[in-house]
């Protein structure tokens, strides 16, 4: 029974098993960039960049239709040129970070719009907002597990000045010149995952495994390390969960896999052990415990 | 100046007039939908003015007629149309037609009279609002043997609207009918080229019934799948079971849009991916179904390169 609904879908089914495959690369790149997004307080940045992905997807898509190296290329100019844009202008003018941001991804969106009107819309640029998780090709695969992989990488190389921007950025200004690159290079991890995220769930619906894994872990962990864990898992958990729901329901799996990040999610709200609701209306019995 | 422009004026008005004379004797026709348009043509010739009120590339079934509609029934000679619950907006534009019109006088021809109708007996098809299952299948026109029919019918009505234009009409009929037995063979010799055990689709079109009962492919519509919106994963597993139980060599299925996920389906199957498939409406000048005969033809041809070896 249990073997029926959890696991027999992924066993009789080549398209589940792939799509199970992606999501747990999507989850390791994803979630903890996730986690950095939090901390540096830019869970919306994500949201953002999403927008300004879109225009450069949608180009690589009229240039050549359903390509994926195109429409990742595309996507990954636009998302670079709109970080490394705001990014310059924030750091260079007395312009905040987020209203330059604003800024870059609006005229990304703007001017994307502009040119998929010009040469006539078409209803298949539908498949680019929402992508399908269910139809992951061999090369799809590759290339959502290589970012994934890349991402590890960097993060691993930028994480010392990146978690003490995070937590102090006065002092690591003080110690060492590494801040802005390794600024740059988070963004451009941001991009990338963003990229990774709109083959399988559409760019509307990327930055979900983004920024919902991380806001799940920081209602049970106050320590990093911890909290990636927590978020990666807490990906995984909604990516399957997801996947079944979808196989069982008539729910589409994109958003199945949201939605059940979104139901962690309220539940670490209520009974997450660091300044979970309940924890906070009842304190006595934790520290009883 | 003033004397040449009224010159040019009075030439003018004199090149136009006989024109309007000219286009006055035609008759005018309305056909509901694109399909019956072109039967309507085909008979009346250089005789009839027809116009449809569903263009191509329309779907008649959620058609929402306009003002100009009840002006063009009200202005018909002779209206057109399939019947058998087709055009269901059809009763209440017919009906402020006759409000408006001057001598309350519309002659509706339902161009499916005298043909066997089959039953719509799909079960699955809960999904469109138009019919339901024990219903008549309003698609009679995808069997050519049934749109011989049709032609005949649309004949009858044009030379009683037109009693003059009789001998054109009829040899404009048996030459049609005649390119439409031709066409009626060639469908059969494609699908005899198809060996039996591969002749059968599954198909999201509710349309093809007449075409089935005719030609002897099987069109089975897809099990539990809802055809709007994003498929879920219940949806595709559900298609690639039936596929593989069933083993269907080719799918159609237009509401699954997303070539991607298509693609999927075939690799994981081994069916084919079958091209569009037109129903209930032919498509503009430059597409590929302007006309009947080169529907049917598109359609044949994307079902035998689907389901050949």
């Amino acid at each position: 029974m249990l073997y029926d609904a959890l696991i027999a879908p992924f066993v009789e089914f080549e398209f589940m098993r792939r799509a199970l495959a992606g999501i747990v690369a999507l989850s390791i790149g994803a979630a903890p960039i996730g986690v950095f997004l939090m901390l540096r307080r830019m869970s919306l940045v994500g949201d953002a960049m999403a927008h300004a992905i879109l225009p450069g997807a949608a180009l690589g898509f009229l240039v050549s239709g359903l390509n994926l190296f195109a429409m990742t290329f595309g996507g990954l100019i636009a998302g670079f040129t709109v970080a490394l844009a705001s990014g310059l202008v924030a750091r260079s003018t007395e312009t905040k970070e987020d209203s330059s941001l604003a800024a870059f991804y609006l005229i990304s969106l703007a001017v994307g719009v502009t040119v998929v009107s010009i040469r006539g819309t078409n209803i298949d640029l539908l498949h680019v907002l929402f992508g399908n998780i269910l139809a992951l090709d061999d090369t799809t695969l590759l290339v959502i597990t290589f970012n994934a992989t890349i991402t590890l990488m960097v993060l691993a190389a930028i994480y010392r000045p990146l978690v003490i921007e995070c937590v102090d950025p006065l002092f690591l200004r003080t110690v060492s010149r590494a801040g802005g690159p390794a600024h740059l290079a988070f963004l451009a991890l941001v991009v990338i995952n963003l990229v990774n995220g709109f083959h399988a769930l559409g760019t509307l619906l990327a930055v979900g495994l983004l920024v919902l894994p991380a806001g799940i872990a920081q209602f049970w962990t106050r320590d990093l390390s911890p909290m990636i864990a927590f978020a990666i898992g807490a990906a995984l958990i909604a990516g399957y969960g997801g996947l079944v729901l979808s196989f069982h329901t008539k729910v589409p799996s994109g958003p199945a896999v949201i939605l059940i990040a979104a139901v962690l999610y309220v539940g670490s709200v209520l009974f997450g052990r660091v300044g979970g609701l309940i924890q906070r209306l009842f304190p006595g019995k934790h520290l009883e415990a | 100046m003033i004397r040449t422009l009224m010159l040019a004026a009075a030439l003018l008005v004199g090149s136009v007039l006989p024109m309007h004379a000219d286009a006055d004797k035609r008759i005018n026709v309305v056909t509901s939908f694109s399909i019956l348009a072109d039967f309507a043509k085909n008979v009346g010739g250089d005789r009839v003015q027809v116009s449809s009120l569903v263009g191509p590339n329309g779907d008649s079934h959620v058609y929402t007629p306009t003002p100009a509609d009840v002006k063009a029934i009200g202005e018909a000679a002779v209206v057109i149309v399939n019947g058998w619950g087709f055009e269901g907006w059809l009763n209440r534009l017919a009906a402020s037609a006759r409000n408006s019109s001057r001598g309350g006088k519309i002659t509706i021809v339902e161009a499916t009279k005298n043909i066997p109708a089959l039953k719509d007996n799909d079960p699955h098809d809960h999904d469109h609002g138009h019919h339901h299952a024990g219903e008549i299948d309003p698609h009679a026109w995808q069997s050519v043997e049934n749109a011989k029919i049709y032609v005949q019918n649309i004949r009858d009505a044009l030379i009683k609207a037109d009693p003059e234009g009789a001998t054109a009409y009829r040899a404009n009929g048996d030459a049609y009918v005649a390119r439409l037995d031709a066409l009626d063979r060639e469908v059969q010799a494609a699908v005899a080229s198809i060996p039996k055990a591969r002749r059968k689709v599954i198909s999201s079109h509710d349309a093809f019934g007449y075409f089935a009962s005719r030609y002897g492919i099987a069109f089975l519509s897809p099990q539990g799948v809802s055809t709007d919106s994003e498929p879920s994963a219940r949806d595709v597993a559900a298609i690639i079971r039936q596929i593989k139980s069933e083993k269907i060599p080719a799918v159609f299925m237009e509401n699954i849009s997303d070539p991607r996920l298509m693609n999927r389906i075939a690799s994981e199957t081994g069916a084919k991916v079958g091209g569009t498939l037109y129903t209930d409406s032919l498509t503009d000048e430059n597409g590929p179904a302007p006309t009947y005969i080169a529907m049917v033809r598109h359609n044949i041809k994307a079902l035998t390169s689907a389901l050949a070896d």
